[in-house]
């Protein structure tokens, strides 16, 4: 059984979205197999295809093994005007990948997302729940090189 | 059981509280267009197309229940407008050729659109390119022709116990899907009872060895079953 269930003892399907969150949180891989699915499923005594049906409504959830670190660019409109394509550009130039894609090493996965919210500091982005806000391409080059430095050093 | 006066079509009748819109009118014998509906399955107001118009406001009439002094009306040119466009749109996404399927002629799809009176569909068609499951013994499932309509699911929940149907994803992208999203013949959980075949409104979940216009189906056999069941 997966560790994450012995927190929630008598859990019911209310707190299905609660345990998916932890468990893709927990995971390495930042993603959910359909081996936990199934243990999810059998702990909270739901159907397979209504635990896949409620998990694949929320884009936050991913079916496949993502990189270490998950970066989620905004792609909505006030983010747009400020230049989020040319930030968006610049990632994929720095990582080597295209959207939805992770990088060889297996550090970063690269996403774009609805709004964040931040449309004050736009553009923005997160990588794992930090944010980062009025985003430029020089930005995005010390962003993602502090945390290759970062993740050499620990 | 309480009765509740409601007005429909202009029409005083009473009816137990409880009832949904869609029922009373069924009893009246007022016709109201219905796809996703099955009588003895759960309503899920998924298709739309039984609208009705409750004091101005358009609602589904298999998902509301009456009221004391409802005022109703199942027919109008709004309606109507409004029904035959929600039918053009669930003909343009997905890939709805009659010709070319096995439910010709038995579709209940294909059906509304005569009855409605479709000519053709003026919103653009999506075409999408989506995946045939033929993995099961028996049964195919075409999600070309699937409209979502969700009797699948519940007829495998509801009569049989199975669980295996499920939808997922969200709007464009949703799809009908057999436990985890597997191959359906590698549905542990599935019966092969093939009750989902016979409520299917199209050619979306279809017996095998089938030509086009060969595939009949029975979908009031589930409600009959549901019937015996209950009086039992």
């Amino acid at each position: 059984m997966n560790e994450v269930l012995k927190k929630y003892p008598s859990a019911t399907r209310e707190d299905l979205l609660d345990i998916l969150h932890d468990i893709q949180e927990s995971d390495p891989h930042h993603f959910l197999s359909d081996e936990v699915l199934t243990d999810v499923a059998s702990h909270l005594g739901m159907d397979l295809a209504d635990i896949k049906g409620t998990a694949s409504f929320y884009s936050m959830f991913s079916f496949s093994p993502r990189g270490k670190h998950v970066i989620r660019i905004c792609d909505s409109p006030p983010c747009q005007l400020l230049g989020a394509t040319t930030v968006l550009q610049k990632l994929i130039e720095v990582l080597g990948v295209a959207v939805g894609e992770t990088t060889s090493d297996g550090l970063f996965t690269l996403e774009t997302s609805s709004c964040l919210g931040m449309c004050g500091v736009a553009p923005a982005m997160m990588i794992d729940n930090e944010t980062y806000g009025n985003l430029t391409p020089s930005r995005i080059v010390e962003i993602i090189e502090r945390i290759r430095r970062e993740d050499e050093t620990s | 059981m309480k009765e509740i006066l409601i007005r429909i079509d202009g029409k005083e009748v009473s009816a137990p509280a409880g009832s949904t819109i869609l029922e009373v009118a069924k009893q009246q014998g007022i016709p109201i267009p219905t796809l996703c509906h099955l009588d003895g399955l759960s309503d899920i107001g998924a298709c739309r197309m039984c609208i009705v118009d409750v004091g101005g406001k358009i609602v589904t009439s298999c998902t509301t229940k009456i009221a004391e002094g409802m005022e109703v009306i199942t027919n109008s040119d709004r309606l109507a407008e409004l029904r035959r466009l929600n039918l053009e749109l669930i003909f343009a996404e997905r890939n709805h050729v009659c010709s070319m399927c096995v439910s010709n002629n038995h579709c209940e799809l294909q059906d509304l659109a005569c009855d409605l009176g479709m000519q053709h569909v003026e919103v653009p068609y999506a075409y999408p390119r989506l995946s045939l499951d033929a993995s099961h013994p028996k049964f195919i499932i075409d999600q070309n022709r699937c409209i979502l309509c969700g009797r699948c699911v519940r007829v495998c929940a509801e009569v049989e116990g199975a669980h295996v149907w499920g939808i997922a994803g969200r709007g464009s992208e949703a799809r009908v899907i057999t436990e985890l999203g597997i191959d359906w013949g590698d549905a542990e959980m599935c019966t092969d009872c093939g009750k989902c075949v016979q409520v299917c409104p199209t050619g979306a979940i279809v017996e095998k060895g089938k030509a086009a216009a060969e595939m009949e189906k029975h979908p009031e056999l589930v409600t009959t079953l549901k019937e015996r069941r209950e009086n039992d």
